[in-house]
């Protein structure tokens, strides 16, 4: 659950981000833990800020549509917002099965 | 009523009488197996290799399953999940669904792997003889099954 308190902490906002499948491979790691601006609102928000931080982070989101996104282990859409996520996955469409 | 996402193969008769072993009021039992092909686009493959996202892949395939009990008078229903690298023929998915009547297994176990295909974060990488790994790409056609559920009533 979702500290509403939290969701209104001042600052940046630390948070785990997750990479899978050719998302983590175009990036080069699995995972990392970065201190996002508060003004980042939404997972959109937030895929804008990473393609700046680097080539590799433009490769793996060049095609955001193709770029899947979970929330503290849950599927969101890019237009869900980021306040008080601990965890925030990004992956292509799941193949399994 | 248990989800398992592990790297080791399972035994589906096993698998089976785990689920029902002292049970009468089952009439009907349907299992699915997915297993890997050794064929993809025309090119042989040497092993297929499967990420997953520990932590949500059980979530999400609890919550499939429960989506699909709610749904149908399930008596008692398994999947099972395999990762890691896998070879042609090897088995990836088990799927099994117990009811009384067989018109509800067979119906759940393929809204099961419906929604598992579409929300399992899972992804696989196919290997060729020359060493290549390609991903491979999401199908429209799943997406296109999954919408049929969308007209049913539910319960």
């Amino acid at each position: 659950m979702r500290d509403a308190v939290a969701d209104r902490a001042q600052g940046p906002m630390r948070m785990t981000l997750l990479y899978f499948a050719w998302v983590r491979e175009r990036i080069g790691r699995a995972s990392e833990t970065l201190e996002v601006p508060e003004r980042l609102l939404t997972v959109a928000d937030l895929v804008d800020w990473l393609r700046k931080r680097g080539p590799e982070y433009e490769a793996a989101f060049q095609r955001p549509d193709l770029v899947r996104a979970a929330i503290d282990q849950q599927h969101v859409k890019p237009d869900a917002g980021i306040a008080g996520a601990r965890e925030v996955a990004f992956f292509p469409p799941v193949t399994g099965g | 009523m248990a989800v398992r996402v592990e790297m080791q193969d399972f035994d589906v008769g096993r698998e089976i009488a785990t689920l029902t072993t002292g049970r009468t009021d089952i009439g009907a039992i349907v299992t699915f197996t997915g297993t890997v092909r050794g064929q993809a686009k025309g090119r042989a493959i040497v092993s297929m290799t499967l990420e997953h996202y520990p932590g949500m892949t059980e979530a999400e395939l609890a919550r499939v399953e429960a989506e699909a009990r709610a749904r149908w008078p399930l008596d008692a229903s398994l999947i099972v999940h395999r990762y890691g690298e896998l070879k042609p023929g090897d088995n990836i998915v088990l799927v099994v669904t117990a009811s009384r009547h067989r018109q509800a297994a067979f119906e759940a176990a393929e809204y099961l792997m419906d929604y598992l295909k579409s929300r399992a974060p899972f992804w696989k990488k196919e290997t060729t003889a020359d060493g290549e790994g390609q991903w491979v790409d999401a199908r429209e056609a799943d997406e296109t099954a999954l919408a049929r559920w969308d007209e049913k009533p539910g319960t």
